[in-house]
């Protein structure tokens, strides 16, 4: 797993998130102080594992740091929690792509770690793809 | 702002230097800009350095180097709009009777390709969260669903701009290109091709700022202010890993320039040039919108008109802009302030804004960091 506390792995897989109780907005990643209104302890909740697509593009070249394989995707998901998420997706082909489409919450090998262990990360796909 | 004035600008040209340190470039700089202030040793009582990458008192090397120490020298780091952040500190301690006269300077070395910024955490660089192209890629794919940007309209921001630059001798690109050059440079993150995106550089600026006394002349710091985000908008620079489908509040850009015409006491309709932050086409699309210098929605409709072109009513980066001069991010802001102090005591040659009066200058980065400076004359 890319980093602990980001996501679980279970079916269906769920971003870790938080609702502040005050003002009502949710967060990811979890937060313990809500962003918005600075009130403290947020409660943690697991965000839907469905949404819809907002934007995306591709990245082409791999960017400093990275560790999986280039083309990828990179776009911005809503969720009916109200919030706008940043992730991977699955599908690295902008053109097969549309705004508003139903996307879901994968977890997807991202590379091989030097221990040779797979190192998984979160990802959307386009709802029912392979 | 009354009573900041500009009484001296000095640059080292944008590009790649080999062999040219961070301080060499600063020393050029520097000694420009208090050459034509006429201010010399003991002259100015603080000093503030702009720089991102320069390291560990970047500032006290490049002072130490012309033997001026002793005063405090500051060194600030506000990503793209380093240099207008220590301009509003420095505007600002002068108006507050701190300092009569204060030495403002950036210096930068950029290292080659995508930048990396330590504001990532590693695992968002290992997850390819981290790839700063594919957010302004982001930025543009909405700008074209809200504003009606298409890729031709991007091409023509570079376009525009490039030709503008062809006549600054301090730019790092001086050749004019076609629409159909740009559009055929390889797509780095759809729908930004490589000519799209500015090239991150090396370079150098300096201003000095001064107390207004009667009769003298010059141009006029009129507003300086630096902004953060406020939370919500996912694509903001603030660079979140969420936000929220309300985010209708104003972006830093929008919050420094209501500051700055507020201070200045002008407005958008004031301004007679401007140098907009084009770290990508479309970000110079969204500075118009975001400042407030065509309506929300607008942009494309602006650009289409000409108003953005040097003969137009409002010229945007006739330096030729980050896209022709690339980008050193402590020296950047200031490089629009030297340009537009120039512009506006009309010693820009052929790429010269007629009659301008009154000018603006805007940056912003990560962080988020907003900086917007308006000067008159």
């Amino acid at each position: 797993m890319v980093r602990t506390g980001l996501f679980t792995e279970g079916d269906p897989p769920a971003l870790l998130g938080s609702r502040c109780a005050s003002c009502g907005t949710h967060h990811f990643p979890r937060h313990d102080t809500c962003p918005y209104c600075a009130v403290e302890d947020p409660e943690p909740v697991d965000l839907s594992p469905r949404g819809t697509l907002w934007a995306w593009t591709t990245v082409t070249a791999p960017p400093p740091g990275y560790r999986g394989e280039t083309p990828y995707g990179v776009g911005v998901v809503e969720l009916p929690e109200g919030i706008r998420v940043i992730a991977r997706l699955t599908e690295s082909d902008a053109g097969a792509l549309e705004v508003g489409q139903s996307m879901e919450l994968r977890i997807v090998p991202l590379h091989t770690d030097d221990e040779g262990r797979t190192v998984v990360t979160f990802a959307f796909a386009p709802e029912g793809a392979p | 702002m009354n009573g900041v004035v500009v009484s001296g600008v000095g640059l080292h040209p944008f590009g790649r230097f080999e062999g040219v340190s961070t301080t060499d470039m600063g020393v050029h700089a520097v000694r420009a800009a208090l050459r034509e202030a006429g201010v010399k040793k003991g002259g100015f009582q603080a000093a503030f350095c702009g720089t991102a990458y320069g390291g560990v008192a970047t500032g006290h090397k490049v002072l130490s180097r012309i033997g001026m120490t002793g005063m405090p020298i500051v060194d600030v780091e506000a990503g793209c709009a380093s240099g207008g952040a220590a301009l509003m500190l420095a505007a600002g301690a002068i108006r507050a009777g701190q300092y009569d006269t204060v030495l403002v300077f950036g210096t930068e070395k950029m290292p080659r390709g995508i930048i990396r910024s330590s504001f990532f955490e590693p695992w968002q660089e290992e997850a390819g969260l981290a790839a700063t192209p594919a957010f302004f890629a982001l930025r543009a794919q909405r700008l074209a669903l809200t504003s009606g940007v298409t890729k031709d309209h991007l091409a023509r921001v570079v376009v525009k701009n490039r030709r503008h630059g062809a006549t600054n001798p301090d730019a790092m690109y001086r050749k004019a290109i076609a629409a159909e050059e740009v559009l055929a440079s390889r797509v780095v993150c759809e729908p930004l091709h490589l000519f799209m995106l500015c090239s991150p550089n090396e370079g150098a600026a300096a201003v000095v700022l001064t107390r207004e006394r009667p009769g003298a002349a010059g141009v006029t710091l009129a507003g300086a202010v630096l902004r953060s985000h406020l939370p919500g908008a996912v694509l903001s620079e603030s660079t979140p890993l969420s936000g929220l489908t309300d985010d209708a509040g104003p972006s830093p850009t929008t919050l420094a320039a209501t500051a700055a015409f507020e201070e200045a006491g002008l407005g958008p309709g004031d301004i007679h040039v401007a140098e907009c932050q084009d770290t990508d086409a479309a970000r110079e699309l969204l500075s118009y919108e975001e400042i407030g210098l065509c309506p929300a929605g607008g942009s494309a409709a602006f650009l289409e008109s000409g108003a953005t072109a040097l003969g137009g009513r409002l010229p945007v980066n006739p330096s030729g802009g980050l896209l022709s001069k690339g980008e050193p991010l402590g020296a950047s802001a200031l490089g629009q302030v030297v340009e537009l102090v120039r512009q506006l005591r009309g010693q820009c040659g052929d790429r010269q804004v007629d009659g301008a009066r009154t000018a603006l200058s805007h940056t912003v980065g990560r962080g988020a960091n907003a900086g917007v400076v308006i000067l008159t004359h």
